[in-house]
């Protein structure tokens, strides 16, 4: 599937929901914040929002220092 | 307002500006910020706003200047360690400019004191060290319906957005609740490139700047990531999130909170 991360185009994502979209990446699901064609996925949905081909993710780490 | 001469001087290349001119310059005379911090965000928007004649800027931090805070928080100094950081900076401040009035506090900002302080100020800018004052800053500048410029530092990334009650999202809608203690490291675990509060530090101060003109966009409804290894800024656009528990359809923060101390040893 083809998914646009953080701006960057991917043609060879195999996750079909966004927790095994970061999963995939190596992405700890509490260090993050997703949206999904500019819709915010909450943290409890993660297993069930399904990604479909084309799907643009943004995905925003904390950064919490001052 | 009248200008003395030296004024005239002092802030003639904000007088120049058409979007500032002498009118502008009267209004950021006017404007009165309440800064969150006084590390390595905290000085260089402070720094900023008091050369720039803000009339009112408070400084709220608990913590006292060490050596370790020198490669980053450029309003303290060899002579001021061991000082109180707001006094430090304070002292920076007024050295530059005398116009401005600083008022240094010396306290943990907390759920029981945030309203009250924050109260008499137009603008709040968050560059605190830790979540759990992210949150209750983001909350209560919601409930006090502040304009928030919230800034945020670690390693070689920062990260900036402005908010403003009942227009847009808050820092709840894309963050619901705080990481978990321990899974987000701190800039003193993790360290943090000295010259990146001075980037994030004065992209805040610009956007109070412009908030206190209304002048520009400020970054509403965004995000602004950058990144200092790579030289790359990214704008992630951040929608009002329905479900936010805070600002959301059906909200369940109705007070503030004090998140537990485990968030604190971040």
């Amino acid at each position: 599937m083809r998914l646009t991360i953080n701006g960057e185009t991917r043609e060879d994502v195999a996750a079909s929901t966004v927790a095994e979209l970061l999963g995939e990446l190596k992405i700890q699901p509490g260090r993050v914040a997703v949206e999904v064609n500019l819709t915010i996925v909450r943290k409890t949905d993660y297993g069930s929002f399904s990604l479909k081909d084309g799907d643009a993710v943004e995905i925003v780490s904390f950064v919490g220092g001052g | 307002m009248d200008f003395t001469d030296d004024q005239l001087m002092r802030y003639s290349r904000h007088i120049l500006l058409p979007e500032v001119g002498g009118k502008g310059q009267a209004r950021i005379a006017q404007a009165k910020v309440f800064i969150v911090g006084a590390g390595g965000l905290g000085c260089p928007v402070g720094y900023y706003l008091a050369a720039a004649g803000v009339g009112t800027i408070a400084l709220i931090d608990n913590d006292t200047v060490e050596m370790s805070n020198l490669q980053r928080q450029i309003a303290h100094s060899m002579q001021t360690i061991g000082m109180p950081k707001v006094e430090s900076a304070k002292k920076t401040f007024e050295a530059l400019n005398p116009d401005v009035n600083v008022v240094a506090i010396q306290k943990r900002i907390s759920k029981d004191n945030i309203l009250d302080l924050i109260r008499d100020y137009d603008i709040v800018v968050d560059g605190s060290d830790n979540f759990p004052t992210r949150y209750l800053v983001n909350d209560a500048c919601f409930m006090a319906r502040k304009p928030l410029v919230s800034g945020a530092i670690l390693r070689f990334e920062g990260q900036v957005t402005t908010i403003v009650p009942g227009e847009g999202p808050c820092y709840r809608c894309l963050f619901e609740e705080p990481p978990p203690p321990g899974l987000v490291p701190s800039c003193q675990e993790a360290g943090v490139l000295g010259v990146l509060p001075g980037v994030i530090g004065g992209l805040q101060a610009t956007e109070v700047l412009k908030l206190v003109l209304g002048k520009g966009e400020v970054l509403k409804g965004e995000l602004l990531i950058y990144n200092a290894l790579k030289t790359s800024f990214r704008k992630v656009k951040v929608p009002k999130n329905p479900f936010c528990a805070l600002c959301g359809e059906s909200p369940t923060i109705t007070e503030l909170t004090d998140y537990e101390q485990g968030y604190c040893s971040m």
